[in-house]
């Protein structure tokens, strides 16, 4: 593994902030009734609104992997002056990764304004869970899951990662009701934000246990939602932000990682090992920080093994102490490290990673009403995509 | 349209380049993962060069087909359609004696008995004229 590039990181602290969110309502049934395209579009015109700017100022576009290219949403926005238009193939973990790709382009100069959207009809359109072969093109093992794994019965996400999930449980002792706990977790959670698909259906632990099987270890409650629904975020410099409608939050930290081999999840030397083992390193080193000094944490929960995963390999706890960390509230609100206090994927919406940002810069402006974590100051958000990329931003509430 | 609604026969691995020539392996009977000629590392996925030594050189060499489940799942609700019919069954890694990973089925064990370390060998179904699929009996 190569060392940490410490003097560009050094640069790129605190030289971006996130200055504007927007987020869709989020459904199921009937379904949105609009293109993805139009979907997302909306959650720009939110964002821009939110941030005070107009749509023209928008020079730098980074589109969702295969859910619209930038050129598509300048010319319906007016942008006549992209400069800057990227996608990175990260699935999941494309959202948060664009944070310090966005940072990067206003810091250099190569942009002034980053529009970040994503967004789906997730419930109404292609469901994530009949994901094919053919579907999955865009995925970095796609090949390999082509001629390796479909044609024994490996098809779907939760599948791959279930096979995570066993050998972790095997090797850790890590319990079902521990992952239990993180759906038990992101229900409560939803059960304070009214714009949650699951607010108002609590569920228990005995619900959670009594949920059918999908692919063990995962039952239905373990699979996050399918919904309808997009968000959107926008970055630009320290400087360009003073004149703007809100309190900027900074990107004090962020780097994204992928596991080795990224397209072959079996054969890996390190079997628990992902994106995000070599990206936090980097991100706290770069913003200064370390995991203790976050309030809380929006951790990319696809599914609940992967949030314990993830709270490992970000390092708030020791690799196979995770199911240990998310046990007796510690993951809850009031609890030791408040994690996805909209609901998460889980239990808000599955609006592809965008939705965990716009939450944590609610989180710092103060404004997540009664999820709200007290005085949030210092915050984590993590994406999680393909056979493991990683991602992961520290934010702080801007002065 | 649901899954339910689709008529796809078992998807199967598409017979070009080094996967080809894995599963003409497997179609005469032999399972076999490349070696490297230099360091004699094995490997899989195929790939063409080593990525310890990086050497071009290797051969196709013949595994003893033995080996340990090392995780698995259990599918109990087909998430593609070729599958529907085939619930509940096990997707489980195998490693075998050379050290080298392999995804498949272990086609004799119940899915709840099945058990990480469980040993078992390699054994062969084919699929179609082209293809067979390597296989996993417990032993």
């Amino acid at each position: 593994m190569t060392g940490v590039a410490t003097v560009p990181a050094n640069q790129l602290k605190d030289a971006a902030c996130v200055v504007g969110i927007g987020e869709t309502a989020i459904c199921r049934k009937p379904g949105s009734g609009l293109s993805e395209m139009a979907l997302q579009l909306k959650a720009v015109a939110a964002a821009l609104d939110d941030a005070g700017l107009k749509a023209r100022e928008i020079d730098g576009i980074m589109p969702f992997p295969n859910l619209g290219r930038a050129e598509a949403f300048a010319a319906s926005l007016g942008c006549e002056n992209l400069r800057f238009a990227a996608t990175l193939n990260l699935g999941g973990a494309a959202p948060v990764a664009a944070l310090r790709m966005a940072a990067m382009a206003v810091a250099s100069g190569c942009a002034n304004c980053v529009l970040v959207p994503a967004g789906w009809n997730g419930f109404s359109g292609a469901r994530t869970r009949e994901i094919s072969a053919t579907d999955s093109e865009s995925i970095p093992g796609a090949t390999v899951a082509r001629d390796y794994y479909l044609p024994f019965g490996l098809s779907a996400p939760p599948h791959w990662y279930a096979l995570m999930a066993q050998r972790h449980m095997h090797e850790y002792g890590t319990r079902e009701e521990q992952l239990g706990a993180v759906a038990v977790a992101m229900r409560k959670h939803a059960q304070l934000n009214p714009g949650a698909l699951m607010c108002g259906k609590p569920m228990t632990m005995a619900d959670y246990l009594a949920s059918p099987m999908i692919c063990a270890p995962y039952r239905l409650l373990d699979c996050c939602l399918e919904t309808d629904g997009a968000a959107a975020y926008i970055v630009t410099s320290k400087e360009r932000a003073r004149d703007l409608r809100q309190k900027p939050v900074s990107i004090m930290g962020a780097a994204s990682g992928q596991p080795y081999p990224a397209d072959d999840i079996i054969n890996r030397k390190e079997f628990h090992r992902t994106g995000l083992t070599t990206a936090a390193p980097e991100a706290f080193a770069m913003a200064g920080v370390t995991p203790a000094d976050a309030d809380f944490a929006q951790i990319y929960d696809c599914f609940t093994f992967e949030v314990i995963q993830q709270l490992e390999e970000a390092g708030f706890c020791r690799r196979g102490e995770g199911g240990a960390f998310v046990e007796n509230g510690g993951i809850e609100l009031g609890g030791r490290l408040p994690v996805n206090t909209h609901g998460g994927l889980l239990s808000q919406a599955h609006l592809l990673g965008v939705g965990h940002v716009t939450e944590a810069v609610r989180q710092l402006r103060g404004e997540a009403g009664a999820c709200q974590v007290k005085d949030a100051e210092i915050g984590v958000v993590t994406g999680w995509g393909d056979f493991g990329d990683g991602s992961i931003a520290i934010l702080r509430r801007g002065d | 349209m649901g899954i339910a609604d689709c008529n796809l026969v078992r998807p199967l691995p598409l017979m070009e380049g080094l996967a080809k020539q894995f599963y003409d392996w497997c179609g005469q009977g032999e399972l076999r993962f490349q070696r490297c000629a230099r360091c004699g590392a094995f490997r899989h996925i195929p790939r063409e060069l080593c990525a310890e030594c990086g050497s071009f050189d290797w051969e196709w060499a013949r595994s003893s087909g033995k080996g340990t489940v090392f995780t698995y799942t259990v599918v109990a609700r087909a998430l593609h359609p070729a599958f529907l019919n085939a619930t509940p069954y096990a997707a489980v890694i195998v490693e075998l004696e050379e050290g080298v990973r392999i995804l498949s089925n272990v086609v004799d064990c119940p899915p709840e008995q099945m058990r990480i370390g469980m040993p078992v060998h390699v054994d062969f179904e084919k699929q179609s004229d082209s293809v067979t699929l390597p296989v996993f009996r417990s032993r």
